[in-house]
């Protein structure tokens, strides 16, 4: 292990000089958390996940990140990790589909109690009959709870957006928890380019005390959210208490935007802004948009993209904005119930001309044919299938 | 740091509340006190939403007296009666998830070992049957498979006390309760063997008939934790309204359930042994040089 200097956040993110590197989704978790000065990440085996927290495992082996260990389930290790960032440790884990689920009910959790941790979400089919296959209808249940997500389309995303996760997190206008999802296998296990700054700096350690919230550590006098008792009485101060620091928790959500635009470029991305149709898509989904799209311009044909970068807070605004002229809107997404056509269809005032997918499920690929059809249906092209037997 | 958080900064004690002034004057931080004294100095937990006749209000009560490091103490408790009296002490309390308790302790005492390695954070979890022995068994089996150095102590009282007196795992076998209509069919879990034979290194029963027991059991627990591993007490304390206990009678239970499943059991490691004859060698020393 290099001796690492710490260096801002802002140089580490923006400024220092980036080498390319060919690895993998997981390995591009790890890199960020070998230079995001964690203190502590626990660590429950699920597929696809595994492979992630096997390599930060390898990094407190090296030094990197000061304690680790293996939880007994993952609700186990999500109400372990909020227990670490309570006490002022910056934390980090992950996990897939059914883990997922299993920890949700401490996950939801962390944002009404302030833990400002990054967790990583490698997408897996959940529901029967399961399987192990990247199906991304698990980041829906994510949605509602205050936490900020963002959606990488690849594995220099993950490597940015987690980096990143721990600075924004940690913001004291934000202090929420921070998930990066991906798709698993697609991303996860499959190798890509990446651009990143030298291993020998690292993010400054973390400042529990520059928070809304302290940490419980005996050394500062806790909150009262963290002293009275919960608010479990049928009276209308119960109800206040719980309702106003909800909307706390969801303003701090929307907080988080301007800090996306400073480290992430912004929450969309859009290309070829002038189209008639768009494709918007995040993910994986997003990359497969952004072949679709690069197929129609190729074909002459007036389609753009709209790359959600950030699901929560949601771009609203944003989205209309790049929706403005559309004359139709197609959402591809990896799961059956098109969360994300939901969500675009929420913000426009036209949602007439949101196409329902294509959607592929249980893991499927998504093909850029599949998209390409939708196109050319919008456009009123007619082309002939051909199959070949 | 500890002493710094609590005390009032100066010009501030006129403004602060009588009740906090008094704490910090003549209440536990900094010093220790006797339990036997319960009512002459001001405790750390007075006032409690729980039943008249609560056995489990007056442990806590004893626990908090019995505390040898208030001032660096952290609280954790769950879902249940006991959270109702601990979050209304003067000790920072952490109340999750549903029986998440000794997963989020093994997380908070890491996180503090790394921030201060040479300072002593006594991280307590305090919780009933159903959170530890029920909804959160596999996060407090783990917890003392781990090793983490906490101590937990289970609030025992045979019952959902809070949820309106349904059966849990250490209900005795054959009382009828909600939701065991025909009666509890299998045995009250031997949560005291399971602690000894899952890694803790002090492992206590205790039915709180004496309060010079109880609290000197609490300080073990905590000492012990500190440098050894997991410690683990397990405290009968009745739940009088499930139970059908009249209040005058629950003194007289908790002395007839001593005598039957309830016995007085400690049991501890031989160099945890070694380790509390010479704190409390040391502290008699120290007492008998306060009375000259």
């Amino acid at each position: 292990m290099p001796d690492q200097r710490v260096v801002e956040p802002e140089y580490l993110l923006l400024e220092a000089p980036r080498e390319k590197k060919f690895i993998t989704g997981s390995q591009a978790f790890a890199e960020a958390v070998k230079r995001a000065n964690v203190d502590i990440a626990i660590a429950y085996p699920i597929t696809p996940q595994s492979e992630t927290m096997h390599l930060v495992g390898d990094l407190y082996a090296q030094g990197y990140v000061k304690d680790y260990y293996r939880a007994e389930e993952e609700y186990g290790a999500m109400s372990a990790i909020a227990g670490a960032v309570r006490g002022g440790a910056r934390a980090f884990t992950a996990t897939s589909g059914p883990g997922l689920l299993r920890g949700l009910e401490a996950i939801v959790s962390w944002p009404g109690h302030r833990i400002p941790v990054v967790l990583g979400v490698m997408t897996r089919v959940v529901n029967a009959p399961l399987s192990i296959q990247p199906d991304n209808i698990e980041i829906s249940y994510l949605l509602n709870a205050g936490l900020v997500v963002l959606h990488a389309e690849n594995q220099q995303d993950v490597f940015d957006f987690t980096l990143a996760g721990f600075v924004i997190s940690e913001k004291v206008d934000v202090y929420l928890p921070v998930v990066v999802a991906t798709e698993g296998f697609f991303v996860t296990h499959a190798k890509g380019y990446v651009q990143m700054p030298s291993e020998d700096m690292k993010l400054p350690p973390r400042d529990p005390y520059k928070a809304p919230v302290p940490p419980t550590d005996c050394e500062i006098p806790p909150a009262r959210i963290q002293r009275d008792a919960p608010v479990q009485k049928s009276n209308f101060m119960s109800y206040l208490i719980h309702a106003v620091w909800q909307q706390e928790v969801w303003s701090a959500n929307r907080r988080a935007m301007k800090w996306i635009y400073k480290y992430l470029g912004g929450p969309v991305e859009v290309v070829n802004p002038d189209a008639e149709v768009f494709i918007v898509a995040s993910g994986c989904a997003a990359a497969q948009g952004r072949e679709a799209q690069r197929y129609a311009e190729q074909e002459g044909l007036p389609v753009g993209l709209v790359k959600v970068k950030s699901l929560r807070p949601f771009p609203e605004k944003e989205v209309r904005e790049a929706l403005k002229n559309a004359k139709a809107v197609i959402v591809p997404e990896h799961n059956i119930v098109g969360w994300l056509a939901k969500e675009v269809k929420s913000v426009i005032p036209n949602s007439g001309i949101v196409i329902d997918g294509p959607r592929v499920y249980g893991g499927m690929t998504l093909p850029v044919e599949l998209i390409m059809e939708e196109i050319y249906k919008a456009l009123g092209i007619k082309k002939e299938k051909k199959t070949v037997v | 740091m500890g002493l710094e958080y609590v005390r009032i900064s100066p010009g501030f004690e006129r403004y602060m509340p009588r009740d906090y002034v008094d704490l910090v004057k003549f209440g536990q931080f900094g010093k220790q006190v006797d339990v036997m004294q319960l009512g002459q100095f001001k405790e750390l937990v007075e006032e409690h939403p729980m039943c008249a006749g609560c056995y489990m209000a007056y442990f806590i009560r004893v626990f908090y007296a019995a505390l040898p490091n208030p001032e660096d103490t952290i609280v954790l408790g769950t879902a249940g009666c006991a959270r109702l009296a601990l979050s209304q002490a003067a000790v920072p309390f952490i109340y999750g998830n549903y029986g998440d308790t000794n997963a989020v302790a093994s997380g908070l005492k890491r996180a503090l070992t790394i921030r201060f390695p040479d300072k002593v954070k006594d991280v307590v979890v305090i919780a009933g049957d159903g959170g530890l022995m029920d909804i959160g068994f596999g996060m407090t089996m783990h917890s003392w498979f781990r090793g983490e150095k906490f101590t937990t102590i289970m609030v025992d009282n045979e019952v959902y006390g809070n949820t309106g007196g349904q059966e849990s795992g250490m209900s005795p076998k054959g009382v009828q309760l909600k939701m065991a209509p025909l009666g509890k069919k299998f045995d009250k879990i031997n949560a005291v063997e399971l602690a000894q034979v899952a890694g803790c290194v002090y492992v206590a029963r205790i039915s709180p008939t004496n309060p010079k027991r109880i609290a000197k059991v609490i300080r073990r627990a905590i000492y012990a934790a500190r440098e050894f591993g997991p410690t683990f007490i397990h405290a009968y304390t009745s739940c009088n309204i499930e139970y059908s206990i009249p209040t005058r009678e629950v003194l007289k239970d908790a002395r007839e359930r001593e005598k039957k499943d309830f016995k007085f059991y400690e049991w501890m490691t031989d160099e945890v042994k070694e380790y509390l004859e010479e704190i409390e060698r040391k502290e008699k020393e120290k007492a008998k040089q306060e009375v000259k």
